[in-house]
């Protein structure tokens, strides 16, 4: 069971009612619960989306996009059904903050997916978690169940005349369908490839309907910022990046965890402070700043705001807030074996860069490890991956690329180290097994 | 098909099915869901399964098994009663989940993918289980055990051998 854990720089507002027992409904309605989307109901569509753009809120699962305006592409008017899809597919390495609120606060997704809809004009919703939560899907059905045994869910919710029902559903093992045409795909019962955009989800998305597609954290804020008005929302944050938002530290810290830290936060001051500094006395030597997927800083790039647009100009991303930490004894060639590993596993094989580029990617920088590469490798490891950044259809590729590219750029004297024959100076118990 | 006595599957899990077709704008939505509790019954996704499962939803065995190909979480073979599933991925390798792995190996007498003679326990080295915060992590059947040393690891394959493990389904 994940440990809760506290420090006193947090603020909390999704974590508000962790540890509380706010998975029973009783106790989720005594802590405010269900009273945002009754004020959503009442104060209608124009006052949500506006709450919602003066919020800030960007997308959780990674990508940053503003949450109000991607609900107001959807068109008011449409002859199929629109959909709201929430994204549980938690997936990204280094990330598990969804695993969290699903666990202690399953009522504030189903809430937050009610005002998605009500903003969209939705009648449905899916709440959509990996396969391997089974034990979070059994809480989220529970959830959906005693909400609809109260009347908040099916008919006329709240008495406005608006009916709304939500389905949960469960992925069978895919980092894939994490993306979100792919994870439709996946709902729709199909293999999870990615389609081609445009059209967008927003136009023509789940069952060929307009649909809204939300990560579970960014779903989960919306009863909060409704509760406590937008711009209160957006004042926590840092500048177009407002809020909270959960960070799960992990790796060589004291204090691993999920902490919610205000947008902006300084990184460094999230590892040494909140994360409790480098575990055994040993130094910090890189940070993966936002899920595997994100390119690696070094010790003395740490010194950055934790929010969109700061870490942009770091050079990096802040991805999903997974904050991987690494420390000095830690071999950064067998990092980027064992990163590039999982993505050449988890490529879907629709796109011939990301197949063909993550497999060769994973030969050339195992042989390296191994003892056995050639000077050229490193830069044919560079090339490849650079000519991979934009050639697929989905963000895969480009997740595979863009941190092999931050090693071999940042860390190319340990791959030089390889090369000359030093011994690797992590040892660990055998070669990855994976196939 | 609704539940008969031509079904594969026990009452319970053929009334799920009942129910699973019926809550989606289409059908072969429930077929991801299907094709996992029907695993879950069954053990793997036999022959049988794709035929009934196919007919359930009304698609074709070989639209099934595109999808079942896909899902790694989805299999064709038998595992042991208790499948040991180790990450190894980034979070957990820095918090030895490699010694985990071969702790297990060793304990187990089996390899990745490997199966005890008695059927009891099978092993696998799997991607991340979204449990990075609390590593190393690993997964029994559905149940997450993290923060793990191998003594705690040796105690938790002691209890599911004297039958005394967590069982979610």
């Amino acid at each position: 069971m994940p440990r809760l854990v506290f420090h006193p720089e947090e603020v909390k507002i999704i974590s508000r009612r962790f540890g509380q027992g706010a998975a029973d409904i009783d106790k989720y309605i005594a802590l405010d619960g269900y009273k945002a989307v009754q004020t959503a109901i009442e104060k209608g569509v124009d006052w949500i989306i506006a709450e919602m753009k003066a919020s800030g809120l960007r997308g959780r699962g990674g990508a940053g996009f503003p949450t109000g305006m991607k609900w107001s592409f959807v068109p008011k008017q449409s002859e199929r059904p629109k959909y709201v899809l929430v994204n549980g597919d938690e997936s990204e390495p280094g990330t598990c903050k969804d695993h969290v609120i699903f666990l202690h606060d399953p009522h504030a997704v189903i809430e937050g997916t009610m005002i998605a809809g009500l903003a969209i004009g939705s009648k449905m919703g899916f709440i959509y978690l990996r396969g391997e939560y089974r034990y979070l899907l059994k809480i989220m059905e529970k959830a959906v169940a005693d909400a609809y045994a109260k009347g908040f869910l099916g008919k006329n919710i709240f008495g406005s005349g608006i009916d709304f029902d939500i389905v949960t559903q469960t992925g069978a093992g895919a980092y894939e369908v994490g993306e979100e045409s792919a994870l439709m795909e996946s709902l729709e019962g199909k293999r999870g490839v990615p389609r081609i955009k445009p059209p967008f989800p927003a136009v023509v998305g789940l069952y060929g309907g307009p649909t809204v597609i939300n990560n579970a954290e960014t779903i989960a804020s919306v009863p909060h910022i409704l509760l406590m008005g937008g711009e209160a929302y957006a004042k926590v944050g840092s500048e177009r990046n407002g809020g909270t938002r959960l960070f799960g530290i992990s790796g060589h810290v004291v204090n691993p965890g999920v902490y919610e830290l205000p947008m902006g936060y300084n990184l460094k001051k999230a590892i040494y402070e909140v994360g409790g500094g480098i575990s055994n006395g040993r130094k910090l030597k890189a940070v993966v700043p936002g899920g595997s997927s994100t390119p690696v800083l070094t010790a003395d790039e740490i010194d950055v705001g934790l929010d969109f647009d700061q870490m942009g100009k770091a050079g990096t991303m802040l991805g999903s807030g997974g904050i991987v930490v690494i420390d000095d004894q830690t071999c950064m060639v067998e990092f980027a074996l064992r990163t590039i590993k999982f993505y050449q596993h988890e490529s879907c094989g629709w796109c011939i860069p990301c197949r063909e580029g993550t497999d060769w990617l994973k030969k050339t920088i195992g042989r390296v490890h191994a003892g056995g590469g050639v000077a050229k490798d490193l830069d044919n490891i560079r090339y490849l991956a650079e000519n991979m950044l934009g050639r697929t259809f989905c963000p895969l590729g480009d997740a595979a690329a863009m941190p092999t590219i931050g090693f071999i750029k940042k860390f190319r004297h340990e791959f030089e180290d390889h090369l000359n024959g030093k011994p690797c100076p992590y040892a660990h118990a055998e070669e990855p097994a994976l196939v | 098909m609704s539940t008969s006595a031509t079904t594969i599957f026990s009452p319970e899990t053929a009334a799920r099915f009942d129910r699973l077709v019926t809550l989606y704008p289409v059908k072969r939505s429930a077929l991801i869901p299907m094709l996992l509790y029907a695993q879950d019954e069954i053990g793997y996704i036999s022959d049988a399964v794709v035929v009934e499962i196919a007919q359930r939803i009304g698609i074709s065995e070989l639209d099934v098994r595109s999808v079942l190909s896909y899902y790694s979480m989805l299999r064709t073979k038998p595992v042991g009663k208790y499948n040991v599933q180790v990450c190894t991925n980034i979070s957990c390798m820095l918090r030895d989940g490699y010694g985990i792995m071969e702790h297990c190996k060793k304990r187990l007498g089996i390899g990745h993918k490997e199966v005890t003679s008695d059927g009891l326990f099978s092993l696998e080295e799997v991607e991340c289980i979204g449990a990075c915060c609390w590593a190393p992590a690993v997964q029994i059947n559905y149940d997450f055990y993290d923060d793990l040393t191998t003594e705690k690891m040796d105690q938790i394959l002691d209890d599911y051998k004297a039958g005394r493990g967590k069982e979610t389904v």
